[in-house]
């Protein structure tokens, strides 16, 4: 088959630039072919390469004495003792997503559970972090119905727990809703596994799905009128299939058991081309690919369309060649196919045949190593105005403006639909606060939570970029769990706008500020850049998801207050309204600067919760809306009142000052617990008590059975 | 005193429902989907929740036809015991053994969350150590488990007292509430709910654990 001539338009086409273009005429010392050229952009482009992005993530504190693999690999590895680890990651599948909610969002999912199980580990939960644009835009309703029921048709079937997520609305996403789906599993810490190929002559294996046009171009967007051999009708967006991932799943981690795996890497973007290329570089070694022998879906595939396919569930392994029969044996087990495609070669080269003719033949270690990096302008975010003419509201009406808001009522109409309980462990499912999974067979368990707060992080991006990780660890706290490590989702408008990138840079030097504080290293992680439709960037999205221990579930904060306990704060109460989502929701205003973050408050606030957790029934950190919706959100998942102190007003009410948490107590632990924060230097105050049937703050009230109607059904009447 | 859990290829409770017998003393295998014949000396056959074949046909209606399906067939009529759940209900009534069809649910969504559950009649090893009538919460997780059956298929089962589990707040559209439904010697059942996860305090409820109880009481008696 003859391959189209290479020309300005078709570079430009493949997203390269001409300076570009250029290092790779430097590198190759001759035209590239056609299926050169697509390999260059698929392992060159931002989501390959992170161009715009690496100079600063290399600034985010990555170790540990928890840290068995950082970010670099399919997902990061972090020892939770007794010879385990927890293996984690967060992905964003966000563009694919609006084109086409359900398969985007359930490839989503199916991509991260690959990242997950390609290292050993069976995956034990999922979380997903949700942005879409306002609730009354056209698009939303449509997009929230098929996003939720791409995640819950995936993750269902393929039988992983969703335990986690949040879900917003704002129209800065009309055009570009935000899928962020994170996934953990479990291994045994000596039995993880790498995709740094070793040893010359070994085979390369296919396995899973068979490879089919779906997604070629996908991350290049080549188009039709250059090469009609890609049919223009073609989606762009993969198909996504639980079964044939499942029986991957249980065939890799059956195979890898027997000890014939060497390497392995799964086919995520640009497939073939980033599998390969990956697992031969990291290893220093080259690779020959023999696309003859690639399972095909279709007839006619070019090695053009093989090596930029994204079909789904495909993995590619270098395989010890005297366990070949075992490994045939597993796949034919599974129904899956197996194919050897290539082999492990000394020199540095990428050489890919097809139908006899050499394809491509690169140096290998440069498709990566030699990708560009940009440090891109960046400007920074000018300080906000201090907040003027702090607004006041019956307290009673203040909440049920925001229980009434899909983005603070009762997510149960999501979360219903995805099974969170599926393996059995499940000792917290969604609702409030963290999920928590039991470690299966032992008596500890992991805790997950997902936060970020954008009209935080537009305001004042190092502010928000701290107070992602911040709440991410109060939440982990607030289950009794001590806060390991986390992953970044950044999800950012056009890097090349110096405002945008300057959005990027203040919130990875408030994660990498928080992270080290809180003892919390970013293990894995993921960029996603120009999230812009006509021109207008999302608010700045950078999802922290995070993963924490409990030693014994024995230790766990139990999570619902009881009939006659106190209701304490933890941490300074100042009344913070800038940015906050009373102001946001009833007031429709965004204005004044976040809430600042002390750290060092956060850590000694954290850690005393976890040191009296013994004496809490339950606890919830505060964060939007303040105590009055932690505190409505904690009686009403208890089915009780709560009474708050009378003199409670607006900015008290509402104020989201950071480092705070809700617990409620029995009446002599509260006294212990006021005890040790004195001693501690600690400041905790009762502000009320839990009980009865009734809502009051400060002085109004209202029946809870009122709140809970509203509460439990604003979510369903907005969107459902 | 054994059990065996069959395995199809994307089930996905089949360790969970083992955890389940083996906590209630049963000595337990896995039995995969290709198998013509199950181990010697199994009392009761677990049928697992999850996706079988990936369910892109009617639920279950794949698992139904295979091989080992024969086996457990087989089983039933010479009045073993089985015990299907979710996924396994609709394999079961794909295959004949109970009667009836789940269709999706009417709200269309598909739903996790514990429900409250009324207790048929204690008369089958599976009810044994409920009362008549009580209310249990368990667990349900399923996307089409719209139980539903021919008008006269529905009055027999209810007249002979074979609706082991009905829904105490219907969640699903299922015909008379039907959560679960035994064979008439009582000693299959397919359910829709999953006991499994509710046979652990760990897990927020134990209410499921006196189906598993029950089943091996009635080995421990014999």
């Amino acid at each position: 088959m003859t391959e189209p001539q290479i020309t300005e338009d078709l570079v430009a086409a493949h997203g390269l630039k001409p300076d570009e273009y250029a290092r790779i005429l430097e590198i190759i010392g001759r035209s590239p072919t056609f299926t050169e050229l697509g390999i260059f952009s698929a392992m060159w482009n931002e989501h390959c390469s992170y161009k715009s992005s690496k100079k600063w993530l290399r600034t985010l504190p990555t170790t540990g004495p928890q840290v068995i693999c950082g970010p670099g690999e399919n997902a990061g590895v972090v020892d939770i003792g007794d010879g385990q680890a927890v293996i984690f990651k967060m992905e964003s599948h966000n563009h694919p997503s609006y084109i086409e909610p359900y398969q985007g969002a359930a490839t989503g999912v199916g991509g991260i559970l690959r990242d997950v199980f390609t290292m050993g580990a069976r995956p034990i939960a999922a979380m997903n972090a949700l942005s879409f644009g306002d609730v009354s835009h056209p698009r939303t309703r449509q997009l929230v119905h098929g996003v939720v029921d791409g995640i819950g048709g995936y993750g269902n079937a393929f039988g992983v727990p969703t335990v986690g997520g949040e879900i917003r609305f704002d129209p800065s996403y009309n055009g570009n809703c935000l899928v962020n789906a994170f996934a953990a599993g479990l291994a045994d810490a000596d039995r993880i596994f790498y995709s740094a190929a070793s040893g010359v002559g070994l085979p390369v294996v296919y396995l899973g799905a068979r490879t089919g046009r779906d997604g070629v171009g996908g991350a290049t967007m080549a188009s039709a009128e250059f090469d009609d051999t890609i049919e223009d009708k073609r989606p762009t967006v993969q198909v996504g299939d639980p079964f044939t991932e499942k029986r991957l799943m249980e065939a890799c981690l059956e195979l890898m058991a027997t000890g014939a795996v060497v390497a392995i890497q799964d086919m995520g973007a640009a497939g073939l081309t980033c599998s390969a290329v990956e697992m031969g570089d990291k290893g220093g070694l080259g690779v020959r690919l023999d696309l003859d022998a690639v399972p095909q879906r279709e007839p006619g595939m070019t090695a053009y369309e093989m090596m930029l396919s994204e079909s789904q569930e495909r993995m590619l392994m270098v395989l010890d060649p005297a366990k070949e029969a075992t490994a045939r044996a597993v796949f034919d087990k599974w129904d899956l196919d197996f194919a050897i495609v290539g082999e492990t070669i000394p020199e540095d080269r990428f050489i890919v045949l097809h139908g006899g003719t050499e394809m491509a033949n690169l140096p290998l270690s440069t498709l990566s190593g030699a990708a560009p990096e940009y440090d891109r302008p960046w400007v920074e975010t000018p300080a906000p105005a201090p907040l003027e003419n702090a607004p006041k509201i019956d307290p009673i009406e203040g909440l049920k403006a925001l229980i009434s808001h899909p983005a603070h009522a009762s997510r149960h109409w999501v979360y219903e639909q995805y099974d969170s309980q599926v393996m059995a462990d499940t000792i917290r499912a969604p609702g409030l606060g963290a999920g928590v999974i039991r470690v299966h067979g032992t008596a500890k368990a992991l805790a997950f939570t997902s936060d970020v707060t954008p009209r935080y992080v537009v305001a004042d991006p190092r502010e928000g970029g701290k107070q992602a990780v911040a709440e991410a660890y109060r939440n982990l706290v607030s289950v009794g769990a001590w806060p390991l490590a986390a992953t970044d989702n950044m999800n950012f408008g056009n890097p090349e706008k110096p405002e945008i990138m300057g959005q990027f840079v203040g919130a990875i030097k408030g994660i990498a500020a928080a992270c080290a504080a809180l003892d919390m290293p970013i293990v894995s992680g993921n960029v996603s850049l120009y999230n812009e439709t006509d021109g207008s960037g999302i608010l700045p999205t950078p999802t922290i998801g995070a993963v924490g221990l409990i030693e014994d579930v024995s230790q766990m904060i139990p999570g619902l207050p009881r009939d006659g306990d106190l209701a304490l704060v933890v941490g300074k109460t100042h009344g913070h309204l800038g940015r906050s989502a009373l102001l946001d929701i009833a007031f429709g205003r965004r204005d004044g600067p976040p809430p600042p973050v002390d750290l060092r408050a956060e850590r000694r606030h954290g850690e005393f919760v976890l040191r009296n957790r013994g004496l809490v029934n339950a606890a919830t950190d505060l964060s939007d809306g303040g105590l009055a919706l932690a505190a409505f959100e904690m009686a009403e998942a208890a089915g009780i009142g709560v009474t708050i102190d009378k003199k409670k007003r607006t900015a008290s009410l509402f104020g989201e000052d950071q480092a705070r948490y809700l617990l409620a107590c029995p009446f002599d632990a509260a006294e212990a617990l006021m005890t040790a924060a004195a001693k501690a230097g600690v400041p905790v105050r009762t502000v009320g008590r839990f009980g009865g049937d009734t809502v009051t703050l400060g002085r109004a009230s209202a029946p809870l059975a009122e709140l809970s109607a509203i509460y439990r059904g604003a979510f369903a009447a907005a969107l459902g | 005193m054994k059990a065996a859990v069959v395995v199809f290829p994307g089930s996905n409770c089949d360790r969970d429902l083992a955890v389940a017998f083996r906590a209630a003393g049963f000595d337990t295998a896995m039995v995969w989907h290709k198998e013509t014949t199950l181990p010697d000396g199994i009392d009761v056959v677990g049928v697992p929740g999850g996706f079988s074949y990936g369910d892109y046909l009617r639920s279950g209606a794949i698992a139904a036809r295979a091989p080992v399906c024969r086996a457990v067939a087989d089983h039933a009529v010479r009045g073993g015991y089985v015990l299907g759940i979710c996924n396994g209900f609709q394999v079961l009534t794909e295959t004949g053994l109970l009667p009836g069809a789940l269709m999706r649910n009417t709200g269309i969504k598909y739903i996790c969350r514990t429900v409250p559950l009324v207790v048929g009649p204690a008369d089958s090893p599976f009810t044994a150590q409920y009362e008549a009538g009580e209310t249990i919460r368990i667990p349900i997780a399923h996307h089409d488990g719209n139980y539903t059956a021919a008008p006269d298929v529905l009055a027999r089962i209810r007249d002979e007292g074979r609706v082991a589990f009905a829904y105490g707040d219907n969640p699903n559209g299922s015909a008379h509430d039907i959560a679960g439904v035994l064979s008439d010697n009582r000693r299959v059942l397919g359910m829709m709910p999953h006991p499994e996860r509710a046979a652990d305090p760990a897990l927020g409820g134990t209410d499921g654990r006196r189906l598993f109880a029950g089943l091996a009481g009635e080995f421990a008696a014999a």
